[in-house]
C-alpha cells in the first residue's frame, strides 16, 4: 500500500515537471502567435497584451509589403527540395555500395567519409565563397544547391542502415536474376532504405530549409533570398514593429510545423536510435 | 575484414567477384569492368568533397597569408595576418565569449536534459505528446524564434521585464549588459537543445537492461543509489554524445547572437561592446562586413585548431569508440574497461 503510493506520487511529481517544461517549451510558440495578432503599441504596453489580438491579416499583409514573401519562399522551398533530392539519390547510392559492396579502396574511401564530417564547415567559409564567386555562381540557387547535394553524414547513418537491414540473400538473389549494382540498388536497396530514406529526406529538409549562415553569405542579391534571411532583413528595416516582424517569423515557420507534425513520430524515433549508434 | 561484413559475418562479393564465379560460369571481369558501379556510386560525395572541400580548404591557408578584400589584387603578406590575430583583442574577446555562452548553456542544458528524460523514462501516459512537445523547438527556425525570444528579453519593455516589473523588481539589461547578453543567448539555445538532447538520453535510459535494475533491487539498493551507481555509469556514451555534441554546435553559435544583436551601420557585431560576439560571428564580420577576406582566412584557420583541440579531448573520452563507428565490430575489450 505505502509502496504503491509512493509510486502514485513520483508519477504525479514527474508529471508536474514534464508538464512545467512543455509549458515554458511552447510558450514562445504561443507569444509568436500573440504578438503577430496584435499591434507592436499594445506588446510593449504596461502590462502588455497577453491574449491573442485582432490584428493578424493586418501584420501579414505588410510583411507582404514589406518583403517579396512568395519569392523567398519559392526559393526556399526549391532549395530544400533539390537537396533533399540530391541527397537522397547521392547518399544512398554512396551508402549501398559501403554496405554492401566489396571494392579496392572501400576501407579508406570510408575512413575520408566519416573525416570529412569532423571538419567545421566554416573553416572553409571564405574560400568557399570565393570558389563559388569563380564559377559565378554567388546569389543563384546552384549556390544553395550544389555543395550540399551529397554529405557525408547521410552517407554514414544510411550505410549503418544498409548494413542492418538489406539482406545479403535479396542481393544475390537479384544478381542471379541479372541485376547489376545500380539495378540491384534500385530494385532491392531502395524500397528496404525506406523508413531510412523518409528520416534522411526531412532532417536535410529541415536542415537546409533553416539555415542561415550559408545563404545570408551566398544569397547576395536582397531581392533574392531565403525566407529565413528575408524574416531577418525584416527586422533590421522595421525594427520598430515587431509585431510585423514576428508575424513574418510565424509565417516563416509554420510550413515547418505542419511537416513535423505529420512525420513527427518516425523521425524523432530514427533521431534517438541514430544517436545510439555513435 | 572488409568494413561492411560485420553484422552478418560475411560480405556480398561483386558480380563476377574472382571468390566466386558468376553463376553463368564465365571468367571474372576485369577489375574496372567489376568496380566501375560501385566507383560511380561513391564519386558524387568525392567529386562535390574535392571542388568544394578540399580545394577552398587548401586555398584558405593561401587565403590567409593574403591581404584581399575580395575585389582588387591580392598582396601577400607573409605571416601578418596571424602576427595580427594573436594581438587582436577583438579576436580573444570573441573566443572568452563563445567559451562562456557554452558553458552557460550546455552546462544547465545536459542538467535539464536528464531531468526531463529521467521524468520522461518513469511517466507512462502521454510520452508521444510529450516528446513531440520537446521536439518542436529543435526543428522551428532559428531565426523566427530567436526574434520572439529576442522581443521577450528586450530591456525596455520586454515581458521578461515586464514580469519583473511586475513583482516590484527592477528590471535585466537582458540585451545591454555584458553578462545578461550572453545569458540571453544561453537560453535561446538551451531552449532549443534541451529536449533534443532529452529524447537522446531518453534513448540512452530505455537502452539499459531492465535486469540491471532488477539486481540492484534484489541486493537491496535504494532510489538514489540505484540512481548514482547504476543509471548515470551506465549513461556515460549518452552524455559524452550530448556533451560533444553540444561542444561543437557551441564553437560554431552564429544565428542566434546574429539575429539577436544586428550588424549596426559601423558594422559592429554582437551587440554593445562585442560582448556576444562568437568566433564565427567575428568571422563573419571581418570577411563579409569589411571584405577582410585573408584575415577571415586566418580566423578559420584559429576556429579549426579550437575545435581540433576540443575534439581531442572529446575524442579521450569517448575513448576507443572509433572502432565501433565504423562498424567492425572489433571492441577493445578488456583494455577499455579499465
Amino acid at each position: 500500500m505505502r509502496a504503491e503510493t509512493a509510486a502514485r506520487s513520483r508519477t504525479i511529481v514527474g508529471h508536474a515537471v514534464l508538464l512545467l517544461g512543455v509549458l515554458i517549451t511552447i510558450f514562445p510558440f504561443y507569444w509568436m502567435f500573440v504578438m503577430a495578432s496584435n499591434t507592436t503599441g499594445d506588446i510593449f504596453a504596461y502590462p502588455p497584451e497577453l491574449v491573442p489580438g485582432p490584428h493578424l491579416w493586418e501584420n501579414m499583409n505588410k510583411v507582404f509589403d514589406g518583403i517579396d514573401f512568395w519569392g523567398s519562399m519559392g526559393i526556399t522551398v526549391v532549395a530544400a527540395t533539390s537537396v533533399t533530392f540530391l541527397v537522397l539519390l547521392f547518399d544512398s547510392l554512396a551508402a549501398f555500395a559501403f554496405a554492401k559492396y566489396d571494392f579496392p579502396g572501400r576501407r579508406v574511401l570510408f575512413w575520408i567519409v566519416l573525416a570529412t564530417f569532423m571538419i567545421p564547415m566554416q573553416l572553409a567559409l571564405v574560400p568557399q565563397f570565393v570558389t563559388l564567386a569563380w564559377l559565378g555562381w554567388v546569389g543563384s540557387l546552384k549556390a544553395l544547391i550544389i555543395p550540399g547535394a551529397a554529405n557525408a553524414f547521410g552517407i554514414f547513418w544510411m550505410r549503418q542502415y544498409a548494413q542492418g537491414a538489406i539482406a545479403d540473400e535479396l542481393i544475390q538473389a537479384s544478381r542471379v536474376d541479372g541485376a547489376g549494382f545500380f539495378r540491384q540498388w534500385w530494385t532491392v536497396g531502395l524500397p528496404v532504405l525506406r523508413p531510412g530514406l523518409a528520416f534522411l529526406g526531412i532532417f536535410t529538409f529541415f536542415h537546409i530549409w533553416n539555415d542561415y549562415l550559408w545563404p545570408l553569405i551566398v544569397m547576395t542579391d536582397p531581392g533574392k533570398v531565403t525566407l529565413q534571411v528575408a524574416v531577418q532583413q525584416l527586422n533590421g528595416v522595421y525594427t520598430t514593429d515587431q509585431s510585423m516582424v514576428i508575424a513574418g517569423a510565424l509565417m516563416s515557420v509554420i510550413p515547418l510545423i505542419g511537416v513535423f507534425l505529420i512525420g513527427s513520430r518516425h523521425f524523432i524515433a530514427n533521431l534517438a536510435a541514430g544517436a545510439m549508434k555513435f | 575484414m572488409g568494413l561492411a561484413d560485420a553484422p552478418r559475418g560475411k560480405a556480398v562479393k561483386p558480380r563476377g567477384s574472382a571468390a566466386k564465379p558468376p553463376p553463368d560460369g564465365s571468367r571474372p571481369l576485369p577489375g574496372w569492368r567489376r568496380y566501375w558501379p560501385m566507383y560511380t556510386a561513391v564519386s558524387p560525395f568525392f567529386i562535390l568533397f574535392a571542388v568544394f572541400g578540399v580545394f577552398p580548404v587548401g586555398f584558405s591557408v593561401y587565403l590567409s597569408f593574403m591581404s584581399w578584400d575580395g575585389i582588387g589584387e591580392t598582396r601577400s603578406i607573409g605571416w601578418d595576418n596571424y602576427a595580427y590575430l594573436v594581438t587582436d583583442s577583438d579576436f580573444w574577446q570573441s573566443i572568452g565569449n563563445t567559451l562562456i555562452i557554452w558553458i552557460l548553456s550546455t552546462v544547465p542544458m545536459v542538467f535539464l536534459a536528464l531531468v526531463i528524460a529521467y521524468a520522461l523514462h518513469t511517466a507512462v501516459r502521454f510520452k508521444a505528446f510529450y516528446r513531440v512537445a520537446y521536439f518542436v523547438p529543435n526543428i522551428t527556425s532559428i531565426v523566427a524564434m530567436t526574434l520572439v525570444l529576442g522581443s521577450v528579453f528586450s530591456d525596455s519593455s520586454g515581458l521578461l521585464n515586464s514580469a519583473l516589473r511586475a513583482i516590484n523588481s527592477g528590471g535585466v539589461g537582458w540585451l545591454s549588459d555584458p553578462w545578461a547578453m550572453k545569458v540571453s543567448v544561453a537560453a535561446i539555445t538551451i531552449w532549443r537543445w534541451v529536449g533534443y538532447n532529452a529524447i537522446i538520453c531518453l534513448a540512452g535510459l530505455q537502452a539499459i537492461s531492465s535486469d540491471v535494475f532488477e539486481a540492484a533491487k534484489v541486493d537491496g539498493a535504494n532510489n538514489r543509489q540505484t540512481f548514482f551507481r547504476i543509471t548515470l555509469p551506465m549513461l556515460r556514451p549518452v552524455i559524452l554524445f550530448v556533451a560533444v555534441t553540444s561542444t561543437i554546435g557551441g564553437l560554431q553559435l552564429f544565428t542566434e547572437p546574429q539575429v539577436l544583436f544586428p550588424v549596426d551601420d559601423n558594422g559592429n557585431v554582437g551587440g554593445p561592446g562585442g560582448e556576444a560576439t562568437t568566433i564565427v560571428l567575428y568571422l563573419y564580420q571581418q570577411a563579409f562586413v569589411f571584405n577582410r577576406f585573408g584575415y577571415g582566412a586566418a580566423v578559420g584557420w584559429a576556429l579549426f585548431l579550437l575545435i581540433a583541440v576540443f575534439s581531442v579531448i572529446n575524442w579521450r573520452l569517448i575513448g576507443g569508440r572509433d572502432e565501433d563507428a565504423i562498424g567492425t565490430g572489433k571492441r577493445k575489450g578488456k583494455s577499455r574497461a579499465r
